[in-house]
C-alpha cells in the first residue's frame, strides 16, 4: 500500500486526539495545511482502501461492556468453515488465525456479562467444540495506536 | 438477534441528566452510532445528533465528558495494519508464576514493540499461559528478533512461552459493546 505524505500525516498526526468540534476536519485541515474537502475526501479513500476500519473513538473495554479473547482447536481442514460460523455469532469482533492447536482465535463482547456466556454456551453447542474462555485479568498496555513504521514498511 | 434491548448505562449518562432532560435511549443510540465511525461530512456530530434526537451541543458535551471519564480511550484514526504491510502478527504467550506475573506484564508492556499486554487466566491443562503480548511487525523474521531481543534484555530465558502468529485474519473490526449488529 503506497500513501503519499500527507496521507502519512494524516495517520501520524491523528491515531489519536481527533478535535472534538463542530467541524473537526476543518480544524485538522488547517494544521495540516490543505482544505477541509481534501482532509474529508482522503479519510474516505484511506478507508475505501482498508487503510482505515473508520474514524473515531475506541471505548474501554472494561468499562464498555464485558469481553473476552475465545480460542477452539478446529479441524485443520475445516477452518474455514468453522471460522464463517464464529463469525456470524453475535457480539464477535475480531477471528484470526493462528499456528497453534488452538488455531481460531477471536473476540467476543456483550452488553453484560451474563449475555456473553449465554452467546459463548450458545456458540459452543454450534461448534461442538469446547472453547476456551479468556477473560482479562488485567491489562498493563492495550492501544494500537502505535507509531506506525513508515520506513520498516517501505 | 433474540437478546433483550440494551439498557442505557446510566452510570456514564449520569452527568447528563444532571443538567438536563437528555433521552438515555439518545445517548445509548449516540454511543452505537459512534462506534461504528464519525461520519466524514463537515459537521459530523451535527449529522449524529440528528440520527439520534440529541442536539449538536449535547453530542459534543458527551464525547468530551466520556474522553474525559476514560470511557473512550482514544479518538481518531483507527489504521488497519494488516492493510498496511503489518503482516507478521504475534501473539506471544508466556507461563509466568502468578506472584512475578503483574511485575513482569508492566515491564513488557513499556517494550516499544509489544502493541498489546496483558494477563488472562491459565485454563489447564489444555492452556497453561497467563500472560501475553502482541507484536504488530513487517515481517516473520523481524518479529522473530524482536522477542529474541526482549528475551534476553529481560531475562526471560527461563520463562516456558509460546507464539502464535496469526496467518489469516477472518474478521477484524472495532468493538460494539451496545449494538447488536
Amino acid at each position: 500500500m503506497r500513501l503519499d505524505t500527507v496521507d502519512k500525516q494524516l495517520i501520524d498526526h491523528y491515531q489519536r486526539n481527533l478535535p472534538v468540534c463542530e467541524r473537526p476536519y476543518l480544524e485538522m485541515a488547517r494544521s495540516l495545511g490543505i482544505s477541509e474537502d481534501e482532509v474529508i475526501s482522503r479519510l474516505s479513500s484511506l478507508q475505501e482502501q482498508q487503510v482505515l476500519s473508520r474514524v473515531g473513538p475506541v471505548f474501554e473495554h472494561s468499562r464498555a461492556g464485558a469481553s473476552l479473547l475465545a480460542a477452539v482447536a478446529a479441524d485443520p481442514t475445516e477452518m474455514d468453515a468453522v471460522a464463517a460460523r464464529i463469525n456470524e455469532a453475535p457480539g464477535v469482533n475480531h477471528n484470526y488465525a493462528r499456528e497453534h492447536p488452538f488455531n481460531l482465535w477471536f473476540v467476543m463482547t456483550a452488553p453484560d456479562e451474563h449475555t456473553l456466556n449465554e452467546r459463548l454456551d450458545e456458540l459452543e453447542q454450534r461448534l461442538k467444540l469446547p472453547i476456551l474462555r479468556l477473560p482479562m485479568v488485567e491489562g498493563y498496555h492495550i492501544d494500537l495506536g502505535f507509531d506506525i513504521d513508515w520506513d520498516a514498511l517501505s | 438477534m433474540n437478546t433483550p434491548a440494551p439498557q442505557p448505562n446510566l452510570q456514564t449518562g449520569n452527568f447528563l441528566f444532571n443538567t438536563e432532560a437528555f433521552s438515555a435511549w439518545g445517548l445509548l443510540r449516540l454511543r452505537q452510532h459512534l462506534e461504528e465511525g464519525l461520519p466524514l461530512t463537515p459537521r459530523p456530530y451535527l449529522e449524529l445528533a440528528q440520527r439520534t434526537g440529541l442536539t449538536e451541543q449535547q453530542v459534543l458535551g458527551a464525547v468530551e465528558h466520556w474522553q474525559q471519564q476514560g470511557l473512550i480511550k482514544r479518538n481518531g484514526l483507527i489504521v488497519k495494519h494488516r492493510t498496511l504491510g503489518y503482516t507478521a502478527n504475534a501473539m506471544v504467550v508466556w507461563d509466568v508464576p502468578d506472584e512475578n506475573v503483574s511485575q513482569l506484564g508492566k515491564t513488557l508492556a513499556a517494550v516499544p514493540f509489544v502493541t498489546l499486554c496483558y494477563q488472562r487466566p491459565r485454563r489447564l491443562p489444555d492452556w497453561p499461559y497467563n500472560l501475553f503480548c502482541m507484536i504488530h511487525g513487517v515481517n516473520r523474521e523481524r518479529v522473530l528478533g524482536q522477542l529474541e531481543q526482549m528475551i534476553e534484555t529481560h531475562d526471560l530465558g527461563d520463562i516456558r512461552h509460546a507464539v502464535l502468529f496469526s496467518n489469516k485474519a477472518y474478521l477484524q473490526r472495532g468493538g460494539r459493546y451496545v449494538s447488536n449488529r
